[in-house]
């Protein structure tokens, strides 16, 4: 099933997209397809192992379902302090 | 207990006067700040990126952790996002607990914790004009093993 959800980059990601969020018509199933699909699309170098998914501002295995309206954001390995 | 991201920046000494009451024996803040040499390259300036709302709740839990674990009376962290210049302070952490034993175990806990697993990132700008994503390279030493310290 078609859906659209909000997918938003941030650092190296949001770098190499371009931009920090958009919007983004989809058949994923999965975050992972969803990730795969983006980042054959736009040349990501960070293989999904070292990115992590939030889905509607919360971690989430990368299994988990995507769904019509979803915010997605993908999240390089962090570096605060 | 409250972990801050903020774009202004931080003043210690207004903080503080909010930390503590007369159950407290022990008071330990942490200050990181903007340093001109990294893995021995020269450092200009920084800038952090933050997913907000995440990073204050994932913040949240581990001062949550922290007072679990540390039995500490408060926890407080704030932490930049934006351009700093060099001597800038990115994180400021306080703990407080009625003796110094948990307050410091507490605050060693919060700093390592916040680095690994706040969405927080780091690009510096180097002194040869290049710049980078800290812990994002693709290959190199950095990739298997721990990101640099910071």
């Amino acid at each position: 099933m078609n859906k659209s959800v909000s997918v938003s980059y941030y650092a190296i990601l949001r770098e190499q997209r371009g931009l920090g969020t958009e919007e983004v018509p989809t058949m994923a199933v999965t975050a992972s397809d969803l990730y795969e699909e983006l980042r054959a699309r736009h040349g990501f170098t960070l293989p999904a192992s070292r990115v992590r998914v939030a889905v509607n501002d919360d971690f989430q295995p990368w299994g988990v379902a995507v769904e019509d309206g979803d915010r997605i954001a993908f999240l390089p390995p962090v570096a605060g302090g | 207990m409250e972990f801050r991201v903020t774009g202004q920046k931080i003043d210690p000494a207004q903080l503080i006067l909010a930390i503590g009451d007369t159950r407290v024996g022990a008071c330990v803040t942490f200050e990181g700040r903007v340093r001109r040499q990294n893995e021995g390259r020269s450092v200009l300036s920084l800038d952090y990126e933050a997913f907000k709302p995440l990073a204050e709740k994932e913040g949240q839990r581990i001062l949550e952790e922290a007072r679990q674990k540390f039995g500490v009376l408060d926890a407080v962290c704030v932490h930049r996002t934006g351009s700093l210049k060099l001597g800038d302070l990115a994180v400021w952490i306080a703990i407080t607990a009625e003796h110094r034993g948990a307050a410091f175990d507490a605050c060693r806990y919060v700093i390592d914790e916040a680095k690994a697993r706040v969405p927080i990132w780091k690009k510096e700008h180097y002194g040869d004009g290049s710049t980078e994503w800290i812990n994002c390279a693709t290959r190199g030493p950095g990739v298997s093993g721990p990101g640099p310290a910071g």
